[in-house]
């Protein structure tokens, strides 16, 4: 063995070495400021942690974009709405009057509020862009009470990492970290555009998740649980999504 | 074979020797290229898959199954709610697609950076890709030489790695809301949402049109040469 490939020998061998502590230490502090998601398990689990620990970082109080007034979509696309059973359809006969969101989990007093009870919490207003993880959007002027309010009433304690929102379709649940739930256009929507959030775009109530893909904006909220892990609920990968192969976290 | 061809024309005949070690392409080239080839066929295959559930392209902000096309492809929908010419729905593969599609992409930037980094610190971009003026003739269009480029090789190489894939990356990220909630600029800048979709789909498609024709060169100046130049080094 020459000079010359014994120094190329001992410098890739550094390198490599270099290589994989440096990969450890970043595991580590990863770990140490949950930019680890929970569905970076499986061979996609690299690129989902990359993509969710750059996002963070770079993304932690920024804002939707918003848009003027002018350019709310004069034909906003509804989408598939989940099949509606007889609860809901009593609930909808009755003008959802009835209809009940429950706070529970992490928080200092679990509540449950009606309609009535978000509409006299603090009222925000935002006009968004709706974007589908298939390609489309369609921008709209979304009004509610901010999730934060919320889970200000509720009282949600410091352990609290995530919040999870389940609707009137048991396969369509969802979680988000406390960077959206407490995020200032994180929206429990029950108004669009000039009147009640409609049904098929989610009425009575929807979770508006704006920096994120459609599919984190889920309809029909009924109930939201504050947690400290993920672990606990369905198959422990955060949401439905990941159990349908589609990622945790959406913002891409 | 012609072993004169072997060596760079100025090359002094006492450099021969020691020439013969250095390999055509060097190692940080050729693990960097297997690299992204595999990340770009990810890439590929599973942007197609993903365009098939929604084959719509539009300009602008917004645009939907509601609103006018910019222009259609003329294929079926993985989606049934997307208005096609078909009367049926292809099998829906978002969900895999996505997940590799996003880590295809980091392979590809970061490998990327290290190529350019590599590149620029040991002046592979100014050796081997940037043409010289002296070689801007009709006879070196012609001149199929495995130990170097000719300038139409160089400049569409160049163009490849300094704007087909910064602007893939770039009309890609803006694709991504929260990427644009911190970044504005990055859409705001490509006419809108729909705009960057469509763009990103027209440099995909160019770097389609270059990677055809890559392959069709190798194969057809010795494929076998060319793939161990790639690979081992060797010519």
């Amino acid at each position: 063995m020459n000079n010359i490939s014994r120094r190329k020998a001992l410098t890739s061998g550094l390198a490599t070495a270099t290589g994989f502590a440096g990969i450890a230490a970043a595991a580590r502090l990863a770990r140490r400021y949950r930019l680890i998601p929970p569905d970076s398990g499986g061979i996609y689990g690299p690129g989902e942690t990359l993509t969710y620990a750059a996002q963070r970082i770079l993304t932690a109080h920024s804002l939707a974009r918003e848009f003027p007034r002018s350019m709310i979509s004069k034909v906003p696309f509804a989408n598939e709405t989940s099949p509606r059973n007889e609860a809901f359809q009593r609930l909808q006969a009755s003008g959802f009057k009835d209809w009940r969101l429950a706070v529970d989990g992490l928080v200092a007093n679990p509540v449950s509020f009606s309609l009535a009870d978000l509409r006299r919490l603090p009222v925000h207003s935002q006009i968004t862009e709706v974007v589908c993880e298939e390609g489309w959007s369609y921008i709209a002027e979304w009004i509610g009470t901010p999730l934060v309010e919320v889970l200000k009433a509720a009282g949600i304690l410091p352990p609290a990492r995530y919040v999870v929102y389940f609707s009137t379709d048991r396969d369509w649940w969802d979680s988000i970290d406390m960077a959206d739930a407490l995020h200032p256009q994180t929206l429990l929507t029950w108004a669009m555009n000039d009147g009640d959030l409609a049904v098929p775009f989610g009425g009575p109530l929807r979770l508006r998740v704006p920096r994120q893909l459609g599919y984190k904006s889920v309809k029909y909220i009924t109930r939201l649980t504050a947690a400290d892990s993920l672990k606990g609920f369905g198959k422990g990968l955060g949401s439905a999504s990941p159990e349908g192969g589609y990622a945790w976290y959406a913002g891409i | 074979m012609d072993t004169k061809a072997c060596y760079a024309p100025d090359m002094p005949v006492g450099a021969a020797t020691q020439q013969r070690q250095i390999p055509r392409h060097s190692a940080v080239v050729r693990v960097t290229h297997w690299i992204t080839a595999a990340a770009f066929l990810a890439l590929l295959v599973t942007g197609i898959e993903i365009l098939i559930s929604h084959p719509r392209f539009y300009w602008g902000e917004t645009g939907n199954s509601l609103t006018t096309p910019l222009f259609q492809i003329p294929i079926p929908s993985s989606r049934d709610l997307v208005p096609t010419r078909f009367d049926y729905v292809l099998p829906d593969q978002n969900g895999w697609s996505r997940y590799l599609h996003f880590q295809a992409a980091w392979a590809a930037v970061l490998t990327g950076l290290i190529y350019a980094a590599a590149g620029l610190w040991s002046g592979h971009f100014r050796k081997n890709l940037l043409p010289a003026s002296t070689e801007w003739t009709w006879r070196t269009f012609h001149h199929a030489d495995i130990h170097t480029y000719n300038p139409l090789q160089r400049v569409t190489y160049l163009t490849v790695i300094f704007v087909l894939f910064p602007l893939a990356i770039w009309t890609g990220l803006a694709l991504s809301p929260a990427f644009d909630s911190a970044v504005p600029a990055a859409v705001t800048s490509l006419a809108g949402r729909q705009s960057a979709r469509t763009l990103h789909f027209f440099v995909s498609m160019s770097l389609l049109i270059f990677f055809a024709v890559h392959i069709a060169m190798v194969a057809l100046t010795g494929f076998r040469r060319r793939m161990r130049a790639m690979t081992t080094g060797r010519v």
